[in-house]
């Protein structure tokens, strides 16, 4: 019990102290995880989207495959990356094995069904609530699919920060295409469970801290957001 | 004067079977350019269903729905529904919209935008969010959007039935210079008080089907139908 009072006051002291390595680490790990859903967003919004509105043959079968794909194991990702990246992988000439490009692929991959099959759910409602409305306007239901994207833009805020927060938690997949590598592929979730298990405990809680504060702000924010749109637009 | 079609749409012995049921049973319907048209008849008794068939957002189970063709081309519609529904942008914006998804380029989709909106008297609102506006405005803010389309036929489905005396008014008003321009009205309503005020000639439905066309001056004072007669006499006290 002691420690662990003891190990919060150093971490306290390091993220009070501002430590370079400990902030390198924070900028890295933000930096990418925004990366990945910026990406997740850009496939998974509009797929979730067409397939709310589309009406194609196939569409069951890729409404259940999404749905699966939310329970994706990460670390079959993580090594699905890994064989692709690898030197005699298909994309190894790329050389982005143990980079942070690296990463943020497979954070992509892990964010794009989530996005996806969120973003479906809220395409879907908004689109019960238009499609007669737009189709007597004479409006596609292609040419919807932008329309509803942009109109339902303040609840898929929430849908691309669940994606963020996939991509900021993700330990395994991120291991191992990255590696870990100090001050190159060294994010928070990785550098948690280095140091943690080399018993470096403050270090460990201090971005364990860091981790969740940062989750906290852009939650906070993004409600920040809702709200002030719900009353400016209804 | 261009040449016109003799008829602008027509139902020709229209059936709709809606969830196990015929909401529309053999209904047929010409409609000629000129008078203002509503449509009356008991609820379910088929006239939402006649508007939605006849401005194509229902495919007939049978019969078909043919549109006459002015200069060559068909007649030009939009529909305005009881709850007009608003996209997440301003009064204008929601106008540009309907004009840009119908190939209309700028400058003259913000030309028509601002004129569209200054017709219904919208225009101190143009920049205000659709969706806060009140009923009544949003109401007449989906007659700008519909009367920014240019429609030959312009299809109104209770579009008061869910505003209070003054907007109801307002929106009557909208529609009458409408239909004084030449815009082919054809409404449902619920309200016979608006139906005096706003009928050339009334459409009866019964069950799914036409069962009287009748100028309005006489339908009030003597309808053709049963129906229609039991109707009225059910429905007046209101």
């Amino acid at each position: 019990m002691f420690e662990i009072f003891a190990s919060l006051g150093e971490a306290l002291a390091l993220i009070g102290g501002a430590d370079p390595a400990l902030a390198g680490i924070v900028v890295l790990s933000l930096e990418l995880s925004l990366a990945a859903a910026v990406a997740g967003a850009a496939i998974g919004l509009p797929l979730g989207a067409l397939i709310a509105v589309g009406r194609f043959p196939g569409r069951r079968t890729l409404i259940v495959t999404l749905n699966a794909l939310l329970g994706l194991p990460s670390v079959v990702v993580g090594l699905v990356v890994y064989l692709l990246l690898s030197r005699a992988g298909p994309l190894g000439s790329l050389g982005i094995l143990f980079t942070p490009a690296a990463i943020v692929v497979a954070q992509t991959l892990l964010v794009a069904p989530i996005v996806a099959a969120l973003a479906r759910q809220v395409a879907e409602d908004a689109w019960r609530e238009y499609e007669e409305q737009l189709t007597s306007l004479g409006v596609s239901r292609l040419r919807a699919v932008p329309t509803i994207l942009w109109d339902a833009r303040f609840s898929l805020l929430t849908v691309v920060l669940a994606g963020f927060g996939r991509a900021a938690s993700e330990v395994g997949a991120v291991m191992i295409v990255g590696g870990n590598i100090d001050g190159v592929t060294r994010v928070m979730t990785t550098a948690i469970a280095l140091e943690t298990s080399k018993g470096d405990l403050p270090l460990a809680l201090a971005l364990g801290a860091i981790l969740i504060l940062v989750v906290l702000a852009v939650n906070a924010g993004v409600f920040a957001i809702r709200e002030w749109s719900a009353r400016r637009h209804g | 004067m261009a040449e016109r079609a003799s008829f602008l749409v027509e139902a020709r012995g229209v059936s709709v079977a809606l969830g196990g049921t015929l909401a529309l049973d053999r209904a047929s319907l010409r409609l000629e350019p000129g008078p203002r048209t509503v449509v009356l008849g008991a609820n379910g008794a088929g006239k939402s269903v006649l508007l939605r068939t006849l401005h194509g957002l229902i495919a007939p189970t049978a019969g078909v729905v043919a549109w006459g063709d002015v200069d060559g081309r068909p007649a030009r519609q939009a529909m305005v529904f009881q709850r007009p529904v608003m996209l997440r942008r301003s009064a204008l914006a929601n106008i540009g919209y309907a004009l840009a998804v119908n190939g209309v380029a700028e400058p003259q989709r913000s030309r028509r935008a601002a004129a569209a909106l200054a017709r219904v008297g919208l225009t101190a609102l143009a920049g205000r969010p659709a969706r806060v506006l009140s009923g009544g405005e949003q109401q007449r803010l989906a007659l700008a959007r519909a009367w920014s389309l240019e429609p030959e036929v312009l299809f109104l489905d209770e579009p008061t039935a869910s505003l209070d005396p003054g907007a109801t008014a307002e929106v009557e008003r909208v529609i009458a210079s409408f239909a004084a321009e030449g815009t082919r009205i054809v409404m449902t309503t619920h309200n016979l008080g608006q139906a005096r005020r706003l009928a050339d000639e009334i459409v009866f439905i019964h069950a799914g089907r036409v069962t009287e066309r009748t100028a309005a001056d006489r339908f009030f004072v003597q309808p053709g139908s049963t129906e229609a007669s039991l109707f009225l006499q059910g429905e007046i006290p209101w």
